[in-house]
Parts: structure tokens; sequence; C-alpha cells
């Protein structure tokens, strides 16, 4: 079984997040960068798989800052194929990304393509179900409990409320993973540099995207705040509070 | 992840008892129950793979050195408050233990008073990280340690702080205490403070950053700090397993003092004197580097005029095991107690080159929960014991990491309100005025 | 032309709160773009129908009643492909989520995604994202064209959209059966000890509480005031707490009288779970956590030190 994952770096939300000149988009010069979490729960889901019933995981990401480190440390992570793909833009909407990722999951192959469920700057859209139309395969968004057998795949599909489905796949397919089955492992930095020194990052030139649905984007701004909380100066207060609403 | 071991350690074989009906010996017949012995114990059935796995890791070679004499059982500070030590150690991997895959492989907090009394040197500072790193790259170190580990990767502090936050502390301080950020605005400084996690991004932490920025004002010392660009020391997640991480840390910092001038570097924790007295100078950074109390007593002269109102309490002092015992350093910070009017200092039992570990070294920072399975009190809490039966009203520290586990440990053994923990620091800054 | 067509969310056998909601929005937005509003009901049974008064038409398509995304992509495109309206419009969920780019990548039309409002200006359609965990709102302009958003869910509130009564009918034909992709079955929530969303009081813990053990806490704490403990995701995610804890978009939502946040950032999706509770009270170390901004009061602060005081004070 061959998974590949592709990996999306987002800005970190710890970090106050500041809107490039233009207004329109982030100021990705100063942005710190990171993987999406969510990816990273497909990374691992797609480790758990190999490591339960066998696969090959290669992880795939576009070329820009820090892809580098971003693709060791999946390696590191015990990723068995690392995939940059060239003369692409990292921070292009979800719709051209897919383009890209599609042409690149044809000259890989693949069976089972992984992708994190979402993503802090989603939009328009989400990468999963798009790569999955344009790849023609089935894809299904906010997925758990992948269970492969054979040439098929059953997983849950979650809803709200703690509500799930169970679904059967004819692969391949295009998955967007809620959460793996474990919290995400820990890339030792040791590996990691180990990693570096002795495995290889492949390259692939992006396809062309084509024509994609373009939506241009107006502006950028932080939302309008309300009044918001009335700022409470210790737990006493909080308590206070409580006794105002007949807890205690 | 683990689950109390006891059950797992492989039990000795008892001696059975031989007693034959008809023995005769050079003729004589010795029959009867006082022929009665031990047959020899089968010590050599057990697997000895384990230990040989453990000494062929470079760095451990030395755990094959123990001849049992148990000298480190005595003053072992985890022993203290559970079942551990180097000779016990050592005796389960004779037995055939798998102590990478064990939770003893994470108890040890590489305080040193092993080495300092065993006759053997086996050096447990040495094979405990050697060691954690096989477990840190197979994935199996405990979670809490590997969050540590994921935080100080990206954000360059254990806590997992945004780094654009390190010099924060600094924004509410009042004009009249400069502390340069040299990251922004370079310039030539006689010394160059590395302030540490704790004292930039704990509460705690803080006020003894800001004690320490009042007094090196007053004292009229030209200092500066990397700012936002400092990283953590790396010395605790070195000595938890993870050398590579400590190397990406350390190559940070000391590209970032490369692009500075200076006399010295002045660190506020022991652990990250060690780190940059003993560790840098294997990655190119060779620098002359003192602990914070090391500095002011060279200064003693000039603080002394300085240090105006009386601090009438009863002290005791708590040496940072990376203090003393790593760095030999036991007289600057009794120096500096020691010049401040009124204060009195009454020593543990436990102190200097026998002080008792607090806990937090070696990556116990972050395994106070993981540790809780396997000791009956915290060690911290044990010290503060000590601390409380001395009669001392303040509990002195100089360790970052201190003041928020003594503090901890305070409320948990239930002598809140009877003791104080202060940064020394900030016991000298009282004394000058606050 | 000029008309929106809301896909018609339900699940096991019920509306889902998003289609009202939905049909709140889309009331406005055709009023923008000068046409009506239709509800493509897929799947959907006559007593869902009978509940979309608020739109001018509903489009029955036939489907398996259990939602299967290929089935229901397939059946969604064919009414667009034959209909033309101006605007789709889905729920920013986890059936809306797979319909909407389906049908914008297969038909070509632009996309923006978690809206928290759609209007029509000019000509061209105008929408609100909210993004990077509800720091950044961005406007897109979606042209005159076709295009398709999904909703936000919360963003207005579902009662404008719910009246009784079935609007015209019009047959969508049959959604061609799915061949790859095959609903097996659903699998209801496990029943927890506790049912959150019964509870007058909530004790709700979220990233900042660390590690497992230290749920305890929390747990503590809800002891003392007589409340449950919830959790947002990231908890739930790490197996922390078992899913009939959670609270949010992939979750429960609650309403409590008393909902008290420790450690909670307040992510978009944890909101949409909890901000209908009487009282919240946010307990966080960044002073610039969203959950201050849903947050009645709030205290900056470890949430260690504050729940210790509070046992202390109690």
């Amino acid at each position: 079984m061959k998974i590949v994952v592709p990996l999306n770096q987002v800005p970190d939300l710890v970090e106050d997040l500041e809107i490039a000149d233009s207004g329109k988009e982030l100021d990705f010069e100063v942005l710190k960068m990171k993987l999406n979490e969510f990816d990273d729960h497909a990374l691992e889901e797609a480790l758990q798989i190999k490591e339960s019933s066998g696969g090959e995981v290669t992880a795939v990401a576009v070329d820009g800052p820090e892809v580098d480190k971003v693709l060791f440390t999946a390696l590191a992570k015990g990723a068995d194929k690392a995939v940059k793909i060239t003369g692409a833009n990292p921070h292009a909407d979800n719709h051209t990304q897919a383009r890209v990722l599609a042409g690149a999951v044809g000259q890989l192959g693949a069976d089972l393509v992984l992708v994190g469920v979402q993503s802090a700057g989603d939009r328009d859209g989400q990468l999963g179900p798009l790569l999955a139309a344009y790849l023609n395969w089935p894809g299904v968004c906010v997925v758990s409990g992948l269970k492969p057998e054979g040439g098929k795949l059953t997983f849950h599909k979650e809803y709200a409320g703690g509500l799930m489905a169970e679904f059967e796949v004819d692969l391949p397919a295009v998955m967007g993973v809620q959460a793996a089955r474990a919290t995400p492992r820990y890339a030792p930095v040791s590996k990691v540099r180990q990693v570096q020194t002795t495995a290889k990052i492949e390259s692939l030139a992006a396809a062309a995207a084509g024509d994609v649905p373009a939506a241009s984007v107006e502006k950028m701004e932080p939302p309008v705040k309300g009044a918001g909380a009335k700022m409470l100066k210790s737990a006493a207060d909080i308590i206070q509070v409580l006794k105002e609403k007949g807890v205690v | 992840m683990f689950e109390r071991t006891m059950a797992r350690r492989p039990k000795e074989k008892r001696a059975d008892f031989v007693e034959k009906d008809n023995v005769i010996i050079h003729g004589v017949d010795i029959s009867g129950h006082w022929n009665r012995m031990h047959s020899p114990r089968e010590i050599t059935s057990y697997d000895l793979s384990h230990l040989e796995q453990v000494t062929a890791v470079p760095g451990a070679e030395s755990m094959g050195w123990c001849y049992q004499c148990a000298k480190c059982i005595g003053v072992c500070p985890v022993d203290n408050v559970g079942n551990y030590g180097p000779r016990k150690l050592f005796r389960l991997l004779q037995t055939g233990y798998d102590l990478i895959n064990s939770p003893e492989l994470w108890e040890c907090t590489t305080c040193a008073n092993c080495l300092r009394v065993c006759p053997k040197q086996v050096d447990m500072i040495k094979i405990m990280p050697a060691l954690r790193a096989k477990a840190v790259m197979d994935g199996t170190a405990p979670n809490e340690l590997q969050d540590m580990f994921k935080n100080a990767s990206e954000y360059g502090n254990p806590m997992g702080e945004s780094p654009r936050k390190r010099f924060r502390w600094t924004k509410d301080l009042p004009e009249d205490v400069a502390v340069k950020d040299l990251s922004k605005t370079p310039e030539e400084v006689d010394v160059l403070w590395f302030v540490g996690d704790y004292y930039a991004f704990h509460a705690r932490g803080n006020d003894a950053a800001k004690a320490m920025a009042r007094v090196f004002n007053r004292l009229g010392v030209n200092f500066g700090t990397l700012g936002n660009e400092e990283w953590t020391d790396g010395d605790s997640q070195r000595l938890a397993g993870e050398p590579g991480l400590f190397e990406m840390m350390a190559e940070h910092n000391i590209e970032q003092f490369s692009k500075q001038t200076f006399g010295k570097i002045v660190t506020s924790g022991p652990h990250a004197l060690n780190a940059l007295k003993n560790e840098y100078p294997r990655l190119g950074g060779q620098y002359n580097v003192e602990h914070y109390t090391q500095f002011l007593n060279h200064h003693l002269a000039d603080l002394k005029k300085l240090l105006k109102n009386p601090f009438p309490h009863k002290v005791t002092f708590h040496d940072p095991c990376y203090l003393g015992r790593h760095n030999g350093e036991y007289d600057a910070p009794r120096a500096l107690l020691g010049a401040v009017p009124g204060l009195k200092l009454n020593e543990m039992y436990r102190c200097k080159e026998q002080g008792y570990c607090c806990g937090g070294g070696g990556g116990g920072m972050w395994l106070d929960g993981f540790m809780a399975d396997h000791v009956n009190m915290r060690l911290s809490e044990n010290r503060v014991r000590e601390a409380v039966s001395t009669g001392a009203e303040v509990l002195a520290v100089c360790c970052p990491y201190e003041v928020s586990r003594f503090e901890d440990a305070v409320k948990s053994s239930g002598n809140e309100g009877k003791l104080r923990v202060m940064d020394i620091i900030e016991i000298l800054d009282q004394s000058m005025g606050g | 032309m000029g008309d929106v067509y809301v896909v018609a969310e339900h699940l096991n056998g019920e509306l889902a709160e998003m289609t009202f909601e939905m049909l709140v929005h889309a009331r406005g937005l055709a009023g923008g773009v000068g046409g009506s509003v239709t509800a493509v009901l897929i799947g959907g049974t006559d007593a869902m129908a009978a509940k979309l008064g608020a739109a001018d038409k509903v489009i029955r398509v036939a489907a398996e009643a259990d939602y299967n995304p290929d089935t229901y992509a397939a059946g969604l495109k064919a009414v667009v492909d034959a209909k033309k309206p101006q605007v789709v419009m889905a729920g920013n969920t986890s059936q809306g989520m797979d319909l909407a780019n389906a049908l914008s990548a297969r038909n070509n039309m632009p996309m923006a995604a978690a809206c928290l409002k759609v209007s029509a200006a000019g000509g061209n359609v105008h929408a609100v994202s909210q993004l990077y965990g509800g720091k950044m709102n961005v406007t897109s302009n979606l042209g005159s064209g076709p295009c398709v958003v999904t909703v936000a869910a919360g963003a207005v509130s579902a009662d404008g959209g719910r009246k009784d009564g079935a609007p015209a009918s019009e047959d969508g034909g049959k959604a061609p059966a799915a061949t790859k992709l095959r609903f097996k079955k659903l699998i209801q929530p496990e029943k927890g000890d506790v049912d959150i969303t019964t509870q007058d009081v909530l004790v709700a813990v979220g990233r900042g509480i660390g590690k497992k053990e230290d749920i305890e806490v929390a747990v503590e704490l809800a002891d003392k005031l007589k409340a449950a403990v919830a959790a947002s995701r990231p908890i739930i995610d790490a197996g922390w707490m078992p899913k009939s804890r959670q609270v949010g978009k992939s979750g429960l939502k609650v309403k409590p009288k008393v909902y008290l946040a420790l450690g909670i950032s307040g992510a978009p999706e944890h909101l949409e779970g909890m901000k209908n509770s009487a009282t919240i009270i946010a307990v966080n170390t960044d002073k610039n956590a969203p959950i201050f901004d849903v947050a009645h009061y709030g205290l900056v602060g470890d949430l260690f030190d504050v729940v210790e005081e509070m046992m202390d004070e109690l």
C-alpha cells in the first residue's frame, strides 16, 4: 500500500499574526510557520497504518522556506520517502495546491492520500476533497479510525455531537484526517540530524496548475471585537461570580 | 506508559537445600542431617545481554564497573524517597532487566552525589544521557519529556512560549532600570547576561529577573541580554537524552554570542552555567562564564555598600547540584547571604557537597507526574521538610528551577505560611531597597 | 439566474441546525442577487421538506437516506448543472465540506469557506471567511458568476430559518448510486457516564492543561462546584478524556448556566459548541486568546494557580 501525505506549513497561532502591506494576506516574511497540526495527524495515521499493516509512506511538500526541515522530520518519524515539489507557490490557494498535488500524486502513484482535514488558512475550501475531485477519486472529510484491508479501506466519518458513520471505500481514495489513532509522535532532533546526513529528499517539478476557479481576496482584517469579557483580577473574583450565579 | 516494575523484576533463584541420605567421604560415613548444604546459586544462568547492551553504549561503559559496595544508595536522593540507586540498577541489569525500556531509566536527576562517593567512578551523569538517547530515538521516552523536547525544538524554550515574548518581562520595568536588548542594538558590554527560560517566562522567575536587573543597575554593571534571540541553554534536554536538540539550541546561542562583543557571560542559572562552561566549548563556544552568585561575589565590596536594609530572617540555603557538585561552587552564594545585614543562615544537614537534589535536574523538571508513581514523596517535598526543620523562615535558592518547584512543595507538604522561597537575588534586591 | 441554492443537511433522520442557519444567510443574500432561495434536499423525507418553509422552493433528489459523499455530490452536481444557480451554499460541516469542495472543483466554481457573512454588491458576491483560528476575517470577491460558499456555524441564529410548511417542491431526479464508496452504518455517540449537555455547570479544560494527570485538577474543582468536566478537541484527540465529554464542532453543543473554560484558547470550532452558555468564565495565560471575546468574565493567569486558589477559597 502506497500512502502519500501532503504536508503544509501554516502560521503558528501561538504568535500574534501580522497582515502584509497589501492588506490582503498575512505577512509571511515575519510569521513563524509550523506544520499544520492536522497534517501531523495525517502523517501519524499513515505511519500507524504502515506499522500495523505494512505499506510505504511518502511525505510530499511544496518547496518553500523550511520545507527541508519538515520533510526530514517526516523521514525521522518513519516516512520512507520525502518529495519536494519545486516551482510552485507554497502559499497558493487550496485549489491551486490541489491541482499541483494531483499532478504529483499522479506521478508518484498512490493507493491512499491522507491530508489533514483542515488548515488554518482554508479560505477557498479544503485541500482533501479538492484533491480528490481533481484526481477523480473518492474523497471524504473528517475521518478517523482508518482500517485498510486488501484494496479497501474502512473508516469513520465524524459528524457533530459524536455521531459517526462507518464507510468502506475502494482504493485509491483521499481522506481528510481529523485525528490519528495516537498523538503525533515527536521526531527527536538527534534523529532528524542523523537523517539529514543519510537520507535524500527527492525533487519533482510541479505540474502546471491549469485553470482553477479563483475568488480574489479583497481584504484581511482581525475581527471586530465585541465588548469582550469583563476582566477579573483573581480567583476570588471568579468565586464571587459563581456566588452571584448561585453555583456556590 | 510503564507499570510499576517491582513485579517485573526477575527474582533471583533461591538456593535449594541439599541433604543426602548416605554420604561417605574419605571412607567416613557422614550420613545424617548435619551433611546438609546449600547447592550453588545459579548466578550464571541470568541473561546478561541487557547489561552487555548497556555497557556497549558509548558513554555508558562505566555501568559495568560497579562492584556493589552500595555507597551510592546512601546518598542517592531518589532512593531516599523510593527504591532506586546505581547499585540497584547494576544488580537489575545483571539479572536480565531491560533498563532501557523501564521507568528506572528516567528516575535519575543526574545530581552527581553517587559519583562523589563511588570508588569505581560509575558515572551516571554520562550513563543516563547515553542510554536515554536510545530510548528517545526509539520514541519510548515519557510523553512529558517528548512534549518538552517538541516545545524546545519549535520555540527555543521548554514551555512552548512564543519566542517573541522572551523579552517581555522587561516591559514594566521603570526607565531607570535599563535592560539592553543587544540582538536589536548591539553594543560592547562587560557582561552578557544569559537570562534563561524561567526568569524570562515564569511569573516568579520574572520577579527574580527584575531583581537582577535592579541589582545590576545599582551596581553600575554595563550589561546586556540577547533579548528574544536567546534560546534555552539545552543542558536539561541533553541530560534527558536529546543530544541533537542540545546541539541545535547551543549552535543557535553560540551564533548569537558570536554577534556580540562582551567581557564575560553571567548566567541566572546553574544549568546554563554548566552548559556554557562545560559543554559549549566542544561545539566551538569558548567563554568566560560565571553564575550570577560568582559574579556578584567578585564585586562583594561594592555590593556590601548597597545592602542597607536589614533582612532580619532565619534563612537556609539549598545548594543547586549544578552549581555545587558539578561546578564546585559552594562559597559564593553563602558569601552573598553573609553580606546581607540581619540575615541569619541556618545550614541544613545535607548541604554543600552532600546537598540534597530538588528533583529538577536531568529532565526531572518535567517528570513530576511520571515520578509520582515511583516515589513516596517528591524530592522537593523532602527537601522542604528538611528546610523547615532548621527553623528557617526563608529557603534561599539560586537556581531558576527551584523557586517554582519549592513553592509547590511548600504547599503540597503542608508547610504553607511556614517557609518562604526566595531567590538570593531577590533577597539582595530587597536589602538594596527593592 | 441569481438564485441561491442551499444544500439542506440532515443527520440521523433530522434536519441539521445548520440548514436553518443557511436559510437565514440565503434569504439575505437572495435579496442582494435578486433571486429566490431554493433548498436542495438529497435523500430527505417529506417530514424534513415540511420544515423548509423558509425556502421559496425545495428540489428533492432521491438518494439513500444515509449520507454518502459520492452519491450526494453527484446528485447535487446534476441539480446545479441543470438549474445553474448563482450561489450554492453548504455548511462548513463534515458533510458540507465534502459536497462544496467537490462541486467547486468539478464545476470550476470559485469558492469561499467558513463564511460568517455572504452578501452581494454590484452584481458580485462577497464572502467573509473566518480564518486562522478566528484571528482573521478575510473578505473574498466571488465574482458575478456561479460560486460556492460554506457557512460557519453559529454566525446567525437559526430561528429565522425555522418555518414549518413545505414550500413548492420540484423533482430533482435520482442521485446516481456511488460505486466505490459504501455507507455501512451509523455509530451513535457512546453514552458517557455523564451527559454534558444537561449539566448546569461545566468545567472545561483545553490544551493548557498540558498533561493527562493534571485533568485531575479540573475534576477536583468540578466536584467542589457539583459540575461535570468537559474538554476541547485536543484533549479528546489525545485520548485523555472520552468523546462524550467533547464540546465543539465535532463534539457536543452545550448551554450550561455556567461554563468555566480553563486553558482553552477558543478556536472557532470550540466556540461553536459553547458560546450560547448563559455565563462563560475563561481562564487563560494569553490575554489575546479568542475565548475572552465570547466569555463574560475573563482572568489572565495560569489555570493551575487559579484553580488552586479557588480550591483554597472554597
